[in-house]
C-alpha cells in the first residue's frame, strides 16, 4: 500500500500522544559486581541497588545506605549487562539482587527477575527481609496489590541475613525491629522457597550462645526448603570506606572472630 | 626400525616407518576420565630426597642465591662425570653438572657475562678460559655487538626495545626429547644422516652449507648424549623399553638441552600422555604399580626442580626469582576429538601434592571446557591449594598448532619436534607513545632515540593528531625491532646453535618469530584518556612533555567497555602488522605476544609518566593485565576485556595473571572449586588464551615479606605473568608490586 501524504504526516507528527506506553521503571543502582562466588549457587552476576532502611553495625557496604544512586537503569539495560558474563555461570549461576536493599525497590527487581526468568536465568534476592510494617500485617507479602508477592514467585533463591533473632539484639544491630524479618523468612518458607540463611558471626556482638540456639531453632522452623545456613566471619576491611564517607565506625576495636568460635557459631546454627 | 622388542604390546605402524610421536601417541594413549582417587602418595624414597633437596634450597638462598658454581669445565652435553642427589634413593637420575644446584659455566652466549655470574657470588672464573672466549672463539654476544647499529644501541639503552637475548641463550627451543625414548638415539642419528644425504644434493648455495652445517652438529651432540647417558650407565642408543627407561631416556634428552644452553626459557615440551602409554604398559603386565608410577614421575619433576643456571644481576631483575621455564604442558584434546587426559596428566598435578607447591617445572593445563570434569575440578583444586598453574586455552591454540603442541616458554606454543620459535623480548608501547609526542625523544634520558619527528606541541592533546604521530612512531620502532631480532637470530645460530635440542626436532623444520609488547595497558588507556578526557601535556623549559594533567573521566581497559577495549584491539593488531611488513630472519612467521614477566618493573623504572595518569617510573601492568587500580567492575569484566583480544594477532600469547582472595571463590572447598571451573570455562569459551591463577588473600603476601623466616613460606609459590616463583625470591620491589596489583575479594 502506498504511503499517502496524508500517513505520512501521521507518522512524522502523531497526535499528542493518549496511550503512551508506562515509563520504564528504573533502578536506583550503586554498582556491578561482575564476579559473586559467594551470594548464591554458583558464579553470579551481583547488582547492588541503593538505599537501606537498617544501619547494621558491620555493615561493609555503608556507601550503599543513602538512596541517591550511582546510576539508574532500565530492568532490560541490567539483563543485558549481565548476560555479558553468562559464559561463566556455569549451570546454577545467574543473577543476584543485593544492596542496600533490594526490597525497596520491589517493581524493578521484579521485572529484572522476569525478563531473566525468560531467558532461564538463575535469579537470587539478597535481603535483610526488612520491610516496614510487616511485623503487623504478613499478608503485605500476598496481597496482589503489593509488589511482593510478585517478587517473591519470581526469585529463585531467597539469600536471608538473619542479623538476631532477639528483637532487642536486633535493634541494637540493626537499628530496627527484627520482627518483619522473621515474618519474611516464615512467609518465604510456607511458599517453599528456596533459601540460604546467613548469620554475620561479630565476637561480643552476634556471638551470643543463646542467640546462635534461638536461631538455629527458628531455622529448623523453616523446614526442608533451607538450603544452607552459613556463618560469615566478621572482617574489618570496611574501615577504609567509612573513613573516606566520614562516618564513624560503629565497631572500632572489634576483631574477627577464631576458626574455633566460627565452628562453634556453625554447630549452633545447625549448619551443615 | 621396522620392529623392536621394546614396541611390544604398542599399536599403529606409521610411527614404525618415520619419526613420528604425534601418531605414536594417537594410536596409543588411554584417555581417562576418572577421578584422582587412584593417585598414590609420595615414597619413602621420595621423602628423603624432596628433603634433602630443601635443604639444599635453604643453604642456597642462605648464600645469597648460589650453592656452588663451575668455573674450569666448559658445559657440555658429555663434559661432567655423573652427579647424583642420593644416588641409591633416585630412579630417575642426571645433573647438569658434577654435584645438585652446581651451576655449570656457560660461556657461548657471552663470556663477559659467564665470568660477572662468577664474580657476583663470589666464584672466580678461570684466566684460561677467559682467553679461550676472549682471543679464540667469539662468542654470541660478541657478535651481536659487533654488528649493532648505533640506533639499536641507544634503543636498547633507553630500553624502548628490552630484555633481548643478546647476552644469553635465546630458549624457547623445544627438543622432542620423548624421540629418545620411543626411538633410542641410534635410529635418529640413521634419520639425521638420511636428511643428510637429500640436504642440497651436493649443491651448495649458503643455505645448504649452513644446514648441512647444523645437520653434522646435531649428529654429533645425539653421539654425546649416548656417552653423556652411559657415564649414569644407561644405553639409550635403543629404544626404552618399560616406563622407567621411558622417563629416563625422555629426561636424558632434556638435560641435554640444559646442559649447553641457558636459554631464557627451557621447556621440556608435553610428556604426560607420552609417557603414559609406557605407564599403562608396565602396570598391565604388574612391573609397575600406582605408587611406583608416582614415584617415577616425582623423581623426573624432582630433577625439573633442580635445573638452574648462573645469572647476572641485571638479568635476574628481568626474571626474577631464578626461573628456567622448565615448561611442562599435560592435557589438552586431540584433533579427533578425544580427551588427552591421561592418569599422568594427574600425577603431574598431585607431583603439587606429594612434594608440595613450586615454580619448577611450569606446569601447564591445555584447558578446554570438554576435557572431563574430574580431571578440570582436580587441576582447580590444585590451584587453589598451590597457586603453582596456569591454564591456556586448548581450543584457539589447537586449531594453529595441532594437537601435538607445548608450551615453549611462558605463555607460548610450538609443534614439538617440527617447529621452532625465534623469542624476541619486547618493545615498549607505552614509551612508544611517549615518543610520539615528544618527537622520538626519551622523557627520561633526553636522548634523542628515533629520529627527530616533530613534537606535539598543544597544551591539550588532540588524538587525531596523537594517533597521526604514534602510527609514525610504530612504524619506526617495529622497523627497529625487526630488523635487531634478525641480527640476534642470526648470530645465535652461528655462535650459539643450540645442536642438542635441533636434534630431536625435524631438519626441515618451521620457524615462527616472536616478537613481544610491553606497556600494553598503559599505551591503551593513555589513548582512551587522550580521546575520551582532557589531558594537558605539563612541558619542561625545553618543551619535552614530562608530565601529564588529566581532567575528566575516561574508559579503561579492564572493564568490559568497548570504547577502550577496542583501543586495546586496535593497538595489538596495527603493531605485528607493522612487524608483518618487514624481512624475516630464515623466512620465520612474525608473531606477538602481550607478555612481560617480572620485567614490567625495570620497564616501569625506565618509561615516564603516562598520559593515563600513571606516575613515572611506577611498575607497568603486567602482560596483558589492564592497570593497576583500572579494574571497576570486578574479575570477569577485566577477563572479558582481556578476551576480547584475538589471540590471531598475538599468537605468541596474550598473558593475564589474576589473584582471587579464597573467600571470593566461595565459601566451602566445593564451591571454591566450582567457581574457579566456572571461570576458566567461562575465560576460554570467549576466546581467551591464557591465564595464571593465584588464590590467596593480600594479608598472606605481606606476612610472607615481613616474616620470609617463617617455614610455610619456604615453598610459597605465586604466579606471576607467564611463570611462577617462590615469592620470597622476589626482590622486596616486586614483591610490593605483586602486592599492590589488584586482588579479587568481595568486600
Amino acid at each position: 500500500m502506498p504511503v499517502t501524504s496524508a500517513c505520512y504526516r501521521f507518522l512524522k507528527h502523531p497526535p499528542a500522544a493518549t496511550r503512551q506506553p508506562p515509563a520504564a521503571i528504573k533502578g536506583r543502582i550503586h554498582s556491578f559486581e561482575t564476579f559473586g562466588a559467594a551470594d548464591g549457587p554458583g558464579v553470579r552476576f551481583i547488582v547492588f541497588l541503593s538505599g537501606c532502611p537498617l544501619r547494621c553495625a558491620y555493615c561493609h557496604n555503608p556507601d550503599t545506605w543513602a538512596s541517591p544512586p550511582a546510576f539508574e537503569q532500565e530492568p532490560r539495560e541490567v539483563l543485558d549487562r549481565a548476560l555479558r558474563y553468562r559464559a561463566y555461570w556455569g549451570e546454577d549461576g545467574g543473577i543476584t539482587v543485593s544492596g542496600g536493599e533490594p526490597l525497596l525497590q520491589p517493581e524493578f527487581v521484579s521485572e529484572l527477575f522476569e525478563l531473566a526468568g525468560a531467558e532461564g536465568i538463575s535469579t537470587a534476592l539478597d535481603t535483610s527481609g526488612y520491610v516496614e510494617g510487616a511485623a503487623d500485617d504478613v499478608s503485605i507479602f500476598s496481597n496482589p496489590l503489593r509488589p511482593y508477592a510478585k517478587l517473591l514467585s519470581l526469585a529463585d533463591v531467597v539469600i536471608l541475613d538473619i542479623k538476631a533473632f532477639d528483637a532487642d539484639l536486633h535493634r541494637r544491630v540493626t537499628g530496627r525491629s527484627g520482627e518483619p524479618m522473621l515474618a519474611f523468612a516464615r512467609h518465604c518458607a510456607g511458599m517453599g522457597k528456596r533459601m540460604w540463611i546467613r548469620r554475620v558471626l561479630v565476637p561480643g556482638l552476634t556471638d551470643g550462645e543463646a542467640d546462635l540456639r534461638a536461631t538455629g531453632e527458628f531455622v529448623r522452623s523453616l523446614g526442608s526448603c533451607v538450603e544452607r545456613v552459613e556463618v560469615l566471619p566478621y572482617h574489618d576491611f570496611a574501615i577504609p570506606k567509612y573513613e573516606r564517607l566520614g562516618i564513624p565506625y560503629p565497631l572500632r576495636g572489634a576483631v574477627p572472630p577464631t576458626p574455633g568460635q566460627v565452628a562453634a557459631a556453625r554447630s549452633l546454627l545447625g549448619a551443615g | 626400525m621396522l620392529d623392536n622388542e621394546a614396541w611390544k604390546g604398542f599399536k599403529g605402524d606409521k610411527w614404525k616407518t618415520r619419526i613420528d610421536v604425534r601418531n605414536f601417541i594417537q594410536e596409543n594413549y588411554t584417555p581417562y576420565d576418572g577421578d584422582e582417587t587412584f593417585l598414590a602418595d609420595a615414597t619413602e624414597a621420595t621423602d628423603r630426597l624432596w628433603g634433602e633437596l630443601q635443604k639444599l634450597q635453604k643453604a642456597e638462598r642462605a648464600k645469597g642465591g648460589v650453592l656452588d658454581m663451575d668455573t674450569d669445565v666448559v658445559s657440555d652435553i658429555d663434559s661432567h662425570p655423573a652427579g647424583y642427589l642420593d644416588k641409591d634413593l633416585e630412579k630417575i637420575v642426571g645433573l647438569q653438572t658434577d654435584r645438585p644446584l652446581k651451576r655449570a659455566f656457560m660461556p657461548y652466549g657471552g663470556i663477559k657475562m659467564a665470568e660477572e655470574a662468577c664474580t657476583t657470588y663470589g666464584y672466580t672464573p678461570s684466566p684460561k678460559l677467559h682467553e679461550i672466549f676472549t682471543r679464540y672463539r667469539k662468542t654470541h654476544n660478541q657478535g651481536v655487538f659487533d654488528v649493532y647499529t648505533p640506533e639499536m644501541r641507544a634503543a636498547r639503552k633507553n630500553k624502548i626495545i628490552t630484555g633481548l637475548p643478546d647476552t644469553y641463550g635465546r630458549g624457547r627451543i623445544v627438543g622432542d626429547y620423548r624421540r629418545v625414548a620411543l626411538y633410542g638415539i641410534d635410529a635418529l642419528v640413521a634419520a639425521k644422516k638420511a636428511d643428510m644425504v637429500h640436504c642440497g644434493y651436493g649443491s651448495m648455495p649458503e643455505d645448504v652449507c649452513r644446514l648441512r652445517e647444523e645437520v653434522a652438529e646435531q649428529i654429533k651432540a645425539l653421539e654425546k648424549m649416548k656417552t653423556m647417558a652411559a657415564t649414569y650407565g644407561f644405553d639409550i642408543s635403543r629404544p626404552a623399553a618399560n616406563a622407567r627407561e621411558a622417563v629416563q631416556w625422555t629426561y636424558f634428552g632434556y638435560l641435554s638441552a640444559v646442559k649447553t644452553q641457558n636459554g631464557a626459557a627451557m621447556s621440556i615440551g608435553r610428556i604426560s600422555t607420552f609417557l603414559d602409554i609406557y605407564i599403562e604398559r608396565d602396570l598391565r603386565s604388574g612391573a609397575l604399580d600406582e605408587k611406583g608410577a608416582q614415584e617415577l614421575i616425582d623423581h623426573l619433576v624432582l630433577h625439573l626442580r633442580m635445573v638452574k643456571f648462573a645469572r647476572i644481576p641485571s638479568y635476574n631483575e628481568l626474571f626474577s626469582g631464578d626461573p628456567v621455564w622448565a615448561t611442562l604442558s599435560i592435557a589438552g584434546l586431540g584433533s579427533d576429538g578425544r580427551s588427552m587426559v591421561t592418569k599422568n596428566c594427574f600425577r603431574i598435578l598431585h607431583t603439587l601434592e606429594t612434594m608440595g607447591p613450586s615454580p619448577e617445572p611450569n606446569i601447564t593445563v591445555l584447558y578446554s571446557r570438554r576435557l572431563p570434569k574430574t580431571f578440570r575440578d582436580y587441576a582447580a583444586k590444585i590451584s587453589i591449594k598451590t597457586s603453582s598453574i596456569q591454564y591456556e586455552n586448548d581450543c584457539v591454540m589447537r586449531r594453529v598448532w595441532g594437537d601435538d603442541y607445548a608450551i615453549c616458554c611462558c605463555v607460548s606454543a610450538t609443534q614439538v619436534g617440527k617447529e621452532i620459535q625465534f623469542f624476541g623480548a619486547r618493545a615498549n608501547l607505552a614509551k612508544c607513545l611517549l615518543y610520539a609526542i615528544n618527537g622520538g625523544m626519551d622523557e627520561k634520558t633526553r636522548v634523542q632515540v628515533a629520529p627527530e619527528f616533530p613534537r606535539i606541541t598543544s597544551a591539550v592533546l588532540d588524538y587525531d593528531e596523537v594517533m597521526k604521530r604514534y602510527d609514525v612512531m610504530m612504524d619506526w620502532l617495529a622497523s627497529l625491532y625487526v630488523h635487531t631480532l634478525n641480527l640476534i637470530h642470526y648470530m645465535h645460530d652461528k655462535y650459539y646453535y643450540e645442536a642438542a635440542e635441533m636434534a630431536l626436532i625435524d631438519t626441515n623444520l618451521r620457524r615462527t618469530f616472536a616478537t613481544g609488547i610491553a606497556g600494553f595497558s598503559h599505551a591503551v588507556d593513555s589513548l582512551a584518556a587522550i580521546r575520551y578526557a582532557k589531558v594537558e601535556a605539563v612541558r619542561d623549559e625545553s618543551g619535552l612533555a614530562v608530565d601529564y594533567k588529566i581532567t575528566g573521566d575516561f574508559p579503561r581497559y579492564g572493564n568490559d567497555d568497548d570504547r577502550a577495549d577496542d583501543i586495546a584491539k586496535w593497538l595489538l593488531r596495527e603493531f605485528i602488522d607493522k612487524v608483518r611488513g618487514h624481512h624475516i630472519y630464515r623466512n620465520a612467521e612474525p608473531t606477538t605476544s602481550i607478555l612481560t614477566i617480572t620485567s614490567n618493573v625495570v620497564y616501569g623504572k625506565a618509561t615516564g609518566a603516562m598520559p593515563d595518569g600513571r606516575p613515572a617510573g611506577e611498575p607497568l601492568s603486567p602482560g596483558a593485565n589492564p592497570s593497576y587500580g583500572a579494574e571497576m567492575n570486578g574479575l570477569l569484566a577485566s577477563l572479558n576485556s582481556v578476551a576480547k583480544l584475538p589471540y590471531e594477532d598475538a599468537l605468541d600469547g596474550i598473558s593475564n595473571t589474576q589473584t582471587i582472595h579464597p573467600s571470593a571463590l566461595g565459601n566451602t572447598e566445593a564451591d571454591r572449586v566450582k567457581s574457579l571451573v566456572n571461570i576458566l570455562d567461562g575465560y576460554f569459551d570467549k576466546g581467551a588464551h591464557h591465564l595464571n591463577v593465584n588464590v590467596f588473600g593480600t594479608e598472606k603476601l605481606v606476612d610472607a615479606m615481613e616474616h620470609p623466616e617463617k617455614p610455610e613460606y619456604a615453598n610459597f609459590t605465586i604466579r606471576v605473568s607467564g611463570y611462577a616463583v617462590k615469592f620470597i625470591d622476589l626482590t622486596r620491589e616486586q614483591q610490593m608490586d605483586v602486592i599492590k596489583r589488584a586482588c579479587h575479594k568481595c568486600l
